[in-house]
């Protein structure tokens, strides 16, 4: 298993004005976007899609609330924790392992690489979800913006996986 | 070459498994006959339906878990698990209670039972009145016996037998624990669930990560170190002083590894074992990849007689350490 290296701390940089509020919106759009394509996440998700999920990037000056029955993400300073019934927290590299089926949850969990707190059942259904839909988040945003910039991203994604170590599409597709 | 069985939580660990190599398949509905019942996981009708279709069409077969213990009022959820996996088309159900082993004898004679490792099956007498009783075609051999007594077992027994070879390692008397009922009211036999997610609560303390069951503190470690699941067979206690002695802390029946018998398989296939099981429907699709593309090297080398390859999936175990369990009882 990858251990993923520390990056410097942006998390205490200062946050340009609106910078929360573009990030929401930016990422609920694309949370719809996926909700429409793969049901089944909601599905799984069971008695725990009305959840609130706190998501902290620990290399992120932002905390990010995700709330699937409402098909919404919202981003916080880190000042103003939202109420929420389960936290996972780690560092972008390893949510974006696990989430690109990369990595095992359970082992990124077992090393330390990821933390929960709150509602374990609610966190177990959303990563089994999550890594049932064989997401990719590349494909998933190069969608949005349609042709012609489709492979401009694709070729940007690529370039900045192999420059940063980021998974940033999804494994069998890395092949 | 021995038969490689390997998990599927869901229908992309299905895929997975079956694109890495897999024999066979098991997996479970999404409700209480399946022993691994846990949030997020399994699969609907339909869902295992696609999953045979997409295993068959690459030479793979599958098996369904309908291993829990029916309630008494309720064994029609089980009967009909079984007449659905029957008519998906499973190449097998994998059984553990004896009622519904008769009624599924009796009213699909076509289909091929296994018996779970929940039977508890441990000796050749109890093997073969399952059997012979219900045509029981094959057994999964519980995590206590020694490779010896696999040898003896499968040497007064017609039946196939089928061992653990990676993954979680119980040590209880598989079908019989009440640990977990005693710390959540919930268990794997009735209700599919060892340690029950919704009973787990994990907590930052004091400069420490703690994990409870049912309120039970079952770990403590410091904070970046691995923090288990908090099964309490695997739990943490401390034993206060007594006049003879100080206080101990340590793990009381087994520490929090898992079940690695890679170097055994050459001994296991000598042993008259037919098929080897990856523990794991639990885990992501990405730890399923890994482990049966490890597991089918290491078949493909038994079966030439090749060395085995080790220490391959240590990151993957819980605690990130691994035994060779009860098969060379070594362990306290």
């Amino acid at each position: 298993m990858t251990r993923f290296r520390r990056p410097s701390a942006p998390s205490r940089l200062p946050l340009p004005p609106l910078a929360a509020q573009a990030a929401g919106f930016a990422l609920t759009r694309l949370l719809r976007r996926i909700a429409r394509r793969k049901p089944a996440i909601l599905s799984r998700l069971g008695p725990h899609g009305g959840a609130r999920f706190l998501i902290d990037l620990r290399d992120s000056p932002l905390l990010l609330l995700m709330e699937p029955g409402a098909r919404r993400i919202t981003a916080h300073p880190r000042r103003a924790v939202p109420r929420h019934d389960a936290a996972i927290r780690g560092r972008l590299p390893a949510f974006l392992a696990m989430l690109h089926g990369v990595e095992d949850g359970d082992a990124l969990f077992f090393s330390g690489e990821l933390e929960i707190a709150g509602d374990t059942s609610a966190v177990l259904a959303l990563r089994n979800a999550l890594d049932d839909a064989e997401l990719d988040l590349t494909e998933e945003l190069a969608a949005i913006p349609g042709r012609p910039f489709d492979g401009w991203l694709r070729r940007a994604s690529g370039f900045a996986a192999r420059q940063s170590g980021l998974a940033l599409s999804r494994q069998e597709a890395m092949r | 070459m021995m038969e490689l069985v390997c998990p599927a939580g869901t229908p992309a660990a299905l895929r997975a498994a079956v694109d890495a190599g897999a024999h066979a398949v098991y997996c479970g509905f999404a409700d209480e006959t399946n022993a691994r019942n846990f949030p997020g996981l399994n699969f609907s009708r339909p869902e295992l339906a696609e999953g045979i279709a997409y295993a068959a069409a690459r030479g793979v077969r599958v098996l369904v878990a309908i291993n829990t213990f029916p309630r008494a009022g309720d064994q029609a959820i089980w009967h009909r698990a079984v007449a659905d996996a029957h008519a998906a088309g499973a190449h097998a159900v994998i059984l553990a209670d004896l009622g519904l082993i008769a009624h599924a004898a009796e009213a699909h004679p076509g289909l091929r039972l296994h018996l779970s490792v929940q039977a508890a099956a441990a000796n050749p007498d109890a093997i073969n009145l399952y059997a012979e009783a219900f045509g029981i075609r094959r057994v999964v051999l519980p995590r206590v016996l020694t490779v010896d007594e696999i040898a003896a077992t499968n040497r007064e027994i017609e039946v196939e037998t089928e061992v653990f070879v990676f993954g979680g390692l119980c040590v209880m008397a598989e079908g019989r624990c009440s640990l977990s009922s005693w710390a959540t009211g919930l268990s794997p036999n009735m209700n599919g669930v060892c340690s029950p997610a919704s009973h787990v609560a994990y907590a930052e303390v004091g400069g420490h990560n703690e994990a409870r069951l049912g309120g039970l503190l079952i770990h403590r470690t410091p904070k970046g170190a691995p923090v288990p699941y908090p099964t309490l067979c695997k739990g943490c206690f401390t034993a206060p002083a007594t006049p003879s002695g100080p206080a101990q802390t340590g793990h009381l029946f087994e520490d929090p590894v898992s079940l690695d018998a890679t170097e055994l398989i050459p001994k296991l296939q000598k042993a008259g074992v037919t098929a080897l099981k990856i523990e794991g429907r639990q885990r992501s699709r990405a730890y399923v990849a890994q482990v049966v593309r490890a597991f089918r090297a290491a078949v493909e080398a038994a079966d030439a007689g090749a060395p085995m390859p080790a220490g391959l999936l240590a990151k993957l175990t819980e605690g990130q350490a691994a035994t060779t369990g009860a098969y060379a009882k070594t362990w306290r």
